[in-house]
């Protein structure tokens, strides 16, 4: 088999491109759900007018939205908003995919960073398997990678996982500006969300690393959010990072894994060095056992580049 | 390495001490308590350490076991030790605190984290453009002894925590 068969869940900007994209690599949209309505259609849902009726009228269909989880498909993409503590309804979108033997792809960063021991032992249980490569980087293939090097050859990955933070850090050092006006800017470009708490708190950054950390442990620990030390970058003024250039340094939100710990927190590092990249962009570094130190860096949000890594994803489960 | 700690030799430690009455006899003690043999001390009166203290020169023969007990029990005792044999405070810890420092008594601040034995203060840079009420930054560069940059972040957390300051730390790449 090679192309597959996809019931979509969410239609966010992940979500949206999902369905946009999928006839690209050789999958078939068959039904497409977002939190009131859906659309099945086993010959593939005509996602031009799904996408448009959502715009227009912010539904995609006329179904219930569970019709979508019951119907036949091959994977299922989990793409609905993060949420934290019981990850729901993402969790339990899940663990019906892995009931029902089928594939299952997440964008969705609350299941695999809050419950990942659950969501592995429901796998172990099924002929289903889970991947979330979109979880953690967008575009940028860090999971794929330690899934390749083996996570026992990996030691550490540390690095950059949030656009907007990193955004409003590299703008303050540029232009000597202060964090109140760097945001609003960032809210202006659509950088930042209205309500930018996730990022600039280093929430979403450190649920990245949480899962990193989980993947990392192998099974050997569980981490959530709660084990994560985070710190964010609201107290930073303009001046210590002109203290830190002054020097030949910046200051980055960095987030540390390994598999005894995470944290987030603003650190400083060379200005020349790897870890200073500027914008929106992301990078993480691994520490291998063997090959010493990789660098992979990329743009690490939005729609299409998370939606090429989920179907990227699903690409490897069907081939 | 025999029993006793190996061969006897000689080991220079450098100091640094208060300009007070007794301060060098205080800081002798501990060497001869040790079982050290002094050989020589060279006081270097009219020569300051970047504090302000002055820096002694003290040439000791003895085992290198013997040698390591002197050296703790120098810095039990209090005194500042810049150089003992071939260590040497030579790696360097830049930190960038934020928060109220002026309220907070900046020099207070400083003073705790010199009394920590593991570092000492080369350079410090304020920037508090908007006065004492807002919140200002100050970058530190320390010397720390070889192997205890972790020693001089955990005090230095600690002192920041005790003041509500944030503390930007560098992020050491081997750390992990």
């Amino acid at each position: 088999m090679s192309g597959a068969q996809l019931c979509v869940l969410g239609v966010g900007a992940v979500g949206r491109s999902v369905v946009e994209l999928a006839d690209e690599y050789g999958h078939t949209v068959t039904a497409v759900a977002d939190s009131s309505s859906s659309v099945v259609d086993p010959e593939g849902v005509d996602t031009e007018a799904v996408l448009q009726r959502k715009a227009d009228e912010g539904v995609v269909g006329d179904d219930d939205p569970d019709d979508a989880l019951g119907s036949p498909y091959d994977v299922l993409v989990e793409a609905t908003p993060t949420t934290l503590g019981d990850a729901e309804p993402g969790f339990s979108h899940v663990k019906q995919g892995l009931q029902r033997d089928k594939h299952v792809v997440l964008a969705n960063k609350g299941p695999v960073a809050e419950r990942y021991g659950e969501l592995r032992a429901l796998e172990a249980e099924s002929e289903g398997t889970i991947r979330f490569e979109a979880t953690v980087g967008g575009a940028i293939p860090i999971l794929s990678t330690i899934e390749d090097f083996g996570a026992t050859h990996i030691t550490a990955a540390r690095g950059v996982l949030n656009g907007t933070a990193n955004f409003i850090l590299s703008r303050m050092a540029a232009e000597g500006l202060d964090y109140e006006h760097v945001l609003a800017e960032a809210q202006d470009l659509g950088v930042a969300e209205a309500d930018p708490t996730f990022d600039v708190e280093g929430i979403d950054a450190a649920l990245k690393f949480v899962i990193l950390s989980n993947v990392l442990a192998d099974g050997e620990t569980e981490f959530t959010l709660e084990d994560a030390a985070v710190d964010g970058i609201t107290d930073i003024p303009g001046t210590a990072l002109e203290l830190a250039a002054e020097d030949g340094r910046t200051i980055r939100l960095i987030g540390e894994s390994t598999p005894e710990g995470v944290s987030v927190a603003p650190r400083l590092v060379p200005d020349d060095g790897p870890l200073s990249v500027t914008g929106t962009l992301n990078i993480v570094q691994l520490e291998t056992t063997h090959a010493g130190r990789l660098n992979i860096s990329g743009r690490g949000a939005g729609g299409p580049e998370t939606a090429t890594a989920v179907l990227s994803d699903v690409s490897r489960l069907v081939e | 390495m025999s029993e006793t700690g190996g061969e006897v030799q000689t080991h220079t430690v450098r100091l640094e001490l208060v300009d007070e009455p007794g301060e060098l006899l205080r800081a002798l003690e501990p060497i001869s308590e040790a079982g050290g043999n002094l050989l020589s001390i060279y006081h270097e009166r009219g020569n300051l350490t970047p504090r302000g203290h002055i820096p002694v020169e003290v040439d000791i023969s003895c085992a290198p076991a013997r040698f390591e007990t002197i050296v703790e029990a120098l810095r039990e005792s209090g005194v500042n030790i810049i150089q003992a044999g071939s260590e040497r405070y030579d790696e360097e810890l830049v930190v960038i605190l934020v928060g109220h420092l002026v309220d907070t008594d900046l020099s207070d601040t400083l003073r705790q984290i010199e009394s920590c034995s593991d570092a000492s203060l080369t350079d410090l840079s304020l920037s508090a453009p908007k006065g004492r009420d807002e919140t200002s930054s100050a970058r530190i560069r320390l010397k720390t002894r070889s192997g205890t940059n972790g020693n001089a972040l955990s005090k230095l957390r600690e002192i920041a925590a005790d003041k509500e300051l944030q503390v930007v730390e560098p992020l050491t790449e081997a750390s992990q």
